[in-house]
């Protein structure tokens, strides 16, 4: 490389956003000290809002919905990048964040944006790089009694079966070309190779294949990087559980009976994953291809370079949300194909068929997307498009979306909690439509990882949710430390801000007996 | 160790600050604290084969940011394990151009002690700047 006469490098780069400890330290504190000032707009107990002058170029406000208490422990960071995403062309109403908020990257995790589609852009960094990750629910009719004697042997063999971890791959054996026709199919590719019942596609969020997909959009690369995994967990927060509904903890019966939960002190599973390297790869291309046309090619300024987008009806807009639909479509194969390896193994151990075991799929749903959907805007029905990262879909009764028995009740949400605590279904109201039908999507973290690995031994805490009934395998012991339950916020506060704000409701609460951890 | 992991900063992912006192010093720095954030110890990393690199990109900052992007790649792809240990810039009219020899292994769960899979490199307050002393980077990868 050429040096200039002092001996430095002669190069030609602009700093952008440094990042001196003073940034980083404003960003770490906790939103308290900002509560009683006046950036916040107290609407309810459950919604606060940023009002448009708190920062230059917000094009509506923010809202973040939460307790005070969940307020209080956020991160200043989510502020800063709930407040950058209100700055985005063609937002409509508010930039939300759900009560499971914390500080991520570009959108804050627990971030919702609904963009106009003639107007609008589209934002690989609304949507994460975990492209459609999300949780499946599954049923069975054995009680927590039945399943204790077998418990160990059914958690090792979901671990062998399970692929988790770094490097992992799946037991789909399939060639790269079939692989992109598995991202445009999504879980109807998985019907037709054995993997699952008929029944589980109405079940699907999308019935388990996005439209729009084209695998002509997508790169060599992703398609390398991705065409093994096809059944495989991935590692930090995804993990794969069995779970015991108490009956004291059945909030809404008559939707818990209608949905199969009949059973007191029934075992469900539960797990979360995603896209895996595939989505991450298409993400990562996107976001580079986005940098270099968002200032130059359209003119749109944007806060932070992780918010790198472009408009919906560009070519570089439609490109991206074609491949980007393939990876949702990857990742409802993955979870598709790892439903049929729990059956397998529940139906190995106990010697019956799934079917006979009662192992139906309530729902799956996805947290990391942006979709076109129809919503009310000024009281007309419009298409919009809407980013949900860290925050899931949860539609209301009568929605056109939904299957049979769900669009009589609303649709079911899946929250993951911590391995520790516990996990929720709730399901959707008609109050959702506040915010485009969109509720939490876990607990949230609240501590770093590094913070959780310095307080907690993964070999220690296994022992200890041992002793408390709950057996774990785990691809890493350093990575099960920074999953440790008080690294959360506390479940049931997020839920229950959630009823409050009437954007989703309480059906069962799950507390864990068996973990699977990536 | 010409890296450091930062506490406290993006809350669900891991953020490091790294340094050199030459770019290539930078550069080799970031990818290991990269492959450190997935493998616990990065001795256990075997240099048993190795891996040509060669990228090129319009921006330097992005030039490292490919090049971390391409050991993640290539982790997943090729099941690789690797720690760039020679690295070349070269200045073309328009771009920034590297050429680096990585060395390292297949994985072996046997071998490896993984602590969480690196799903990407974010450009959130991403930064390569440098200073009176040299050159670093902060780098928030998304795990």
């Amino acid at each position: 490389m050429d040096k200039g006469g002092n001996g430095k490098y002669n190069l030609k780069y602009r700093v952008f956003n440094p990042f001196p400890n003073s940034i980083a330290n404003t960003l770490k504190r906790k939103v308290t000290a900002m509560i009683s000032t006046k950036a916040f707009r107290k609407i309810s107990d459950t919604i606060w809002e940023i009002p448009v002058d708190y920062k230059e170029g917000m094009r509506v406000p923010a809202r973040i919905f939460a307790t005070e208490k969940l307020l209080r422990e956020m991160d200043e960071g989510v502020l800063e990048q709930v407040t950058n995403v209100a700055t985005l062309p063609g937002i409509i109403d508010y930039a939300y964040c759900m009560p499971d908020g914390h500080w991520g990257y570009g959108f804050p995790i627990g971030g919702v944006a609904a963009m106009d589609v003639e107007t609008g852009v589209i934002s690989p960094g609304g949507i994460g790089f975990d492209v459609n990750c999300g949780m499946r629910l599954l049923l069975t009719n054995l009680t927590h009694e039945e399943v204790k004697p077998h418990l160990n042997t059914l958690v090792d063999r979901l671990f062998a079966r399970v692929p988790a971890g770094v490097g992992s791959s799946g037991f789909v054996k399939i060639s790269q070309d079939e692989f992109r026709m598995v991202v445009e199919q999504g879980a109807r590719w998985c019907l037709r190779n054995g993997y699952g019942w008929p029944e589980d596609l109405d079940r699907t969020e999308e019935f388990g294949c996005v439209g729009g997909a084209d695998a002509a959009k997508i790169s060599n690369k992703a398609v390398e990087r991705g065409f093994r995994q096809i059944g495989t967990l991935g590692s930090g927060n995804h993990y794969l559980e069995i779970q015991v509904a108490k009956p004291e903890n059945i909030f809404d019966t008559s939707i818990a009976e209608a949905w199969g939960i009949t059973i007191p002190n029934q075992v469900v599973v539960m797990f979360h994953c995603g896209s895996r390297g595939f989505g991450h790869q298409v993400a990562t291309e996107y976001l580079k291809v986005f940098l270099s046309v968002t200032e130059k090619k359209y003119g749109i300024k944007v806060r932070d370079r992780e918010l790198a987008c472009a408009p919906f009806r560009s070519p570089e807009g439609r490109d991206y949300f074609a491949a980007m639909n393939c990876a949702i479509n990857m990742s409802f194969a993955n979870r598709q194909v790892i439903l049929h390896r729990v059956r397998e193994v529940f139906s190995e151990v106990f010697h019956r068929d799934p079917l006979d075991l009662g192992m139906h799929q309530v729902y799956d749903v996805a947290h990391n997307t942006a979709k076109l959907e129809r919503h009310r805007i000024a009281g007309c029905l419009k298409e919009v498009l809407v980013h949900r990262k860290g925050a899931t879909r949860a539609l209301g009764p009568g929605a056109e979306e939904l299957p049979g028995t769900y669009r009589e009740t609303g649709q079911p949400v899946i929250v993951g909690g911590s391995m520790e605590t516990g996990s929720y279904l709730l399901v959707g109201v008609p109050g959702g439509e506040k915010t485009f039908f969109s509720t939490a999507h876990g607990s949230g973290r609240t501590m770093s990882r590094r913070e959780a690995k310095k307080r907690f031994h993964g070999k220690q805490l296994l022992q200890d949710m041992e002793n408390r009934g709950i057996y774990v395998r785990a691809a890493s012991y350093g990575g099960l430390a920074e999953e440790a339950g008080p690294a959360y916020k506390d479940i049931d506060d997020v839920v229950g801000a959630t009823e409050s704000a009437s954007i989703s409701k309480r059906v069962a609460r799950f507390v864990p007996i068996g973990n699977v951890k990536g | 160790m010409p890296y450091a992991y930062l506490d406290d900063v993006a809350t669900a992912d891991v953020a490091f600050l790294a340094w050199g006192e030459t770019l290539e010093e930078l550069f080799i720095a970031a990818a290991d604290a990269t492959m450190n954030a997935m493998v616990t110890d990065l001795e256990s990393i075997s240099p048993s084969l190795t891996q040509g690199i060669v990228l090129e990109s319009e921006a330097l900052d992005l030039l490292l940011f490919d090049l971390l992007q391409e050991i993640i790649f290539l982790k997943d792809a090729e099941g690789l394990l690797l720690r760039v240990s020679r690295i070349e810039f070269m200045r073309t009219e328009n771009a920034f151009r590297l050429v680096a020899t990585a060395r390292g292994e297949e994985i072996d769960p046997g071998k490896h002690e993984f602590v969480v899979d690196v799903k990407a490199v974010t450009l959130y307050r991403y930064r390569l700047e440098e200073t009176p002393r040299g050159w670093e980077a902060t780098v928030i990868l998304d795990v």
